[in-house]
């Protein structure tokens, strides 16, 4: 069995409300249902070029999203079904923009990869590697200069850490103590290679040193931690002493896209992180705490389940985009 | 009426609209507290301050990538990019990022955004600082693409893009900064996508930009001693391209140049002759030319650099041929 080890807490990890554990643990099964569901319509061509599933890594995008407050703004990565959902985003509208309906939240223009919805501070999931951290850090400008005590947060992953944008960004984060928070979600592999490979550092937040910001490693899997760790960073942002990196350690169950199977894993490594699902972290601290059972949760799952089905169902027979669209938006007329 | 330089020009535009608007910020390197590389941008750090007015480090992908997440969010900013060689360092961001923003998110953006830059040869820079950039960015639909070529509408076109919603590159010519012209007191934003008759004409229509556009003007002085009368436009604007103002001047003169200071394959010389004759070909008496820079590029020494950019004589020469015919 492979040995995974658990990132110790900087900071005091107390147990949340019920009411933030239901509504995260309700968030992480819908992320990780939605995506068992995409995977089946895809393998199924019901859905076109490719997706990025983010199954056994949702502790990070809940996590972080129950801590976030309203007009604080993120961006993601083309792995961001996660995100979006965490964020709030309804089924429907995501659901519409993987089949490219004109009722998807990108009236079907941007697909899988781009998940964006500015109503609820999501400003963008990218398919550029890295290109989402000057975004961010905008956003982030946005804020200091306005003074509106909000913050900017930008996922990526860990491959991401070693392209000039991250390296560009986080410096310049820094010198402006610009009011973000970099989230690295270390899978340990960038597409198909294992980190060990491309990149010199085990622990990518030592990475935040040479830019005299606060680097944390963070253990991805615990929403709770999650939720203590970036809460206390997103504290420092708004406190105006600028960007904290977070690397949040986790693992995807999926392979990097399509039907990527992940043969590349050594043996035992994909069960040995499903010991750590971050579903059952949280519903087991429910059920000791009392506050959940297996039925309530078998119950939770089937609903989150039907809702999903739901969703489908409404997208398929939502219309395509007019032919009209297609000249759309290239620029703001006005 | 006041008589500025094309550097004035440009800063008096950037002063204006940070005057004018508490959202427009200004950022790039070495443009606040020492005043740019070209010294154009001297002053606004002291009136505006350094909250507005910045200094970025040498990350050229970080500070374009930001201007775009502030304008998302609200802001107004304008970047400067020294040189127009080193766009191509922040081209994820401007061709991934800026130009798709709206675009792929459903029209959920609006990107007012203003990135300058220094481009154009003449003046001994070398192979890296002295190219032109508007063919790279015309390809990508999303953004507009200014180019000024005197000093009012250095100072108009510049704040007409800081106004405008959507991103725009305005590049600055680099040999034009000591120009001097005059500029109407009264002239505010100018709107983008007018090209203007510089000079009228009847017997050929030259259709050029900044520099080259006054190699031309001088080429048309010329040989207007010899009975020749040669109509000048000046683009301004490449993106959108003012195909009117072209097609009702070849519709008048029958006749076209095209004069680039740029390389000639995918240049957007070849634009402007589809344009001809796609919808001008029943008004064309001759066959039409481009003058460009061929398939070379920019070299330090003097002569050399003369022999690239298209010369008042290659110019000139260009238009005999097309008159003899
Ligand atoms: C600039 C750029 N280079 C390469 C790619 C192709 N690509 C897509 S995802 C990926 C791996 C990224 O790995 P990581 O940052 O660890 O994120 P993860 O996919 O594991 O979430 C690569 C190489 C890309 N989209 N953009
Ligand atoms: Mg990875």
């Amino acid at each position: 069995m492979i040995g995974i080890r658990i990132p110790e807490p900087t900071v005091e990890v107390k147990p949340l409300s019920e009411d933030i554990r239901r509504s995260m643990l309700y968030k992480m099964l819908q992320i990780r249902y939605t995506e068992e569901k995409l995977q089946e319509l895809f393998l199924a061509n019901a859905i076109r070029g490719t997706t990025h599933l983010c199954n056994g890594q949702e502790g990070v995008s809940t996590g972080v999203a129950a801590a976030l407050r309203k007009g604080d703004t993120v961006t993601c990565t083309y792995r961001g079904h996660g995100h979006a959902l965490a964020m709030g985003m309804p089924l429907k509208s995501l659901m519409a923009e993987m089949m490219g309906r004109v009722s998807g939240c990108c009236r079907g223009k941007g697909g899988s990869m781009h998940m964006t919805d500015a109503s609820l501070g999501l400003l963008g999931a990218n398919a550029i590697v890295g290109a989402q951290l000057p975004i961010a850090a905008g956003a982030a400008l946005t804020a200091q200069i306005e003074k509106t005590g909000n913050i900017a947060v930008s996922f990526f992953g860990d491959a991401a850490s070693n392209i000039g944008a991250f390296h560009e960004t986080l410096n310049l984060a820094s010198v402006w103590k610009l009011p973000v928070v970099f989230i690295c979600e270390n899978n340990r592999y960038g597409e198909y290679t294992p980190q060990h490979l491309t990149t010199p550092v085990e622990d990518l937040s030592i990475r935040a040193i040479s830019y005299n910001m606060p680097g944390v490693t963070v253990d991805g899997q615990d929403s709770e931690v999650v939720f203590a760790e970036f809460s206390a960073a997103a504290a420092r942002a708004r406190a105006g002493e600028g960007p904290t990196f977070l690397e949040m350690k986790t693992y995807r169950y999926r392979g990097h896209s399509r039907t990527d199977t992940g043969p590349y894993r050594p043996a035992g490594e994909l069960e040995a992180w499903m010991e750590r699902d971050p579903i059952k972290i949280l519903a087991d601290k429910m059920i000791a705490a009392g506050q959940l059972d297996q039925v309530e949760l078998e119950e939770l799952t089937q609903s989150v389940q039907r809702e999903i089905l739901g969703a489908v169902e409404w997208a398929q027979r939502e219309p395509y985009p007019d032919p009209e669209e297609l000249t759309r938006d290239i620029f703001y007329e006005g | 009426m006041t008589v500025l330089t094309y550097r004035e020009a440009v800063r008096n535009a950037l002063a204006d609209e940070l005057r004018s608007d508490p959202k427009v910020i200004f950022f790039g390197e070495d443009v606040a507290v020492a005043g740019g590389v070209f010294k154009v941008t001297p002053g606004l750090y002291e009136e505006f301050g350094g909250e507005r007015v910045r200094d970025t480090p040498i990350s050229e992908e970080a500070f374009v990538g930001m201007a775009l997440g502030a304008a998302i969010t609200g802001l107004r900013p304008i970047v400067e990019l020294m040189f127009a060689d080193f766009i191509p360092v922040a081209m994820d961001q401007i061709v991934n990022q800026i130009a798709k923003y709206r675009y792929m998110s459903g029209g959920q953006f609006v990107v007012p955004l203003t990135i300058r830059s220094a481009q154009g040869g003449g003046v001994g820079f070398g192979t890296q600082h002295s190219q032109t950039a508007e063919n790279w960015l015309m390809n990508t639909p999303g953004l507009k693409v200014v180019v000024p070529g005197n000093p009012a509408d250095a100072y108009g076109l510049l704040r007409g893009a800081i106004r405008e919603n959507n991103p725009v590159v305005v590049l600055e010519h680099k040999g034009l900064y000591n120009m001097k012209g005059e500029v109407p007191d009264d002239l505010g934003p100018l709107p983008l996508g007018k090209a203007r008759v510089v000079r009228e004409g009847s017997d050929l229509t030259i259709v050029a930009t900044q520099l080259v556009c006054q190699h031309s003007l001088k080429v048309a002085e010329e040989l207007a001693a010899e009975g020749i009368s040669v109509e000048i436009i000046d683009l301004r604007t490449m993106v959108p391209l003012d195909s009117e103002t072209l097609l009702s001047s070849i519709a008048k003169t029958g006749r076209l140049v095209v004069v680039e200071e740029a390389p000639h394959a995918s240049g957007w010389g070849g634009d402007i002759v589809s344009l001809a004759a796609d919808q001008g070909i029943f008004y064309l008496d001759a066959p039409v030319k481009r003058v460009n820079m061929g398939n070379v590029m920019f070299a330090y020494s003097e002569p050399l650099e003369k022999l690239a950019i298209p010369s008042p004589e290659r110019i000139k020469a260009a238009v005999r041929e097309v008159l003899a015919t």
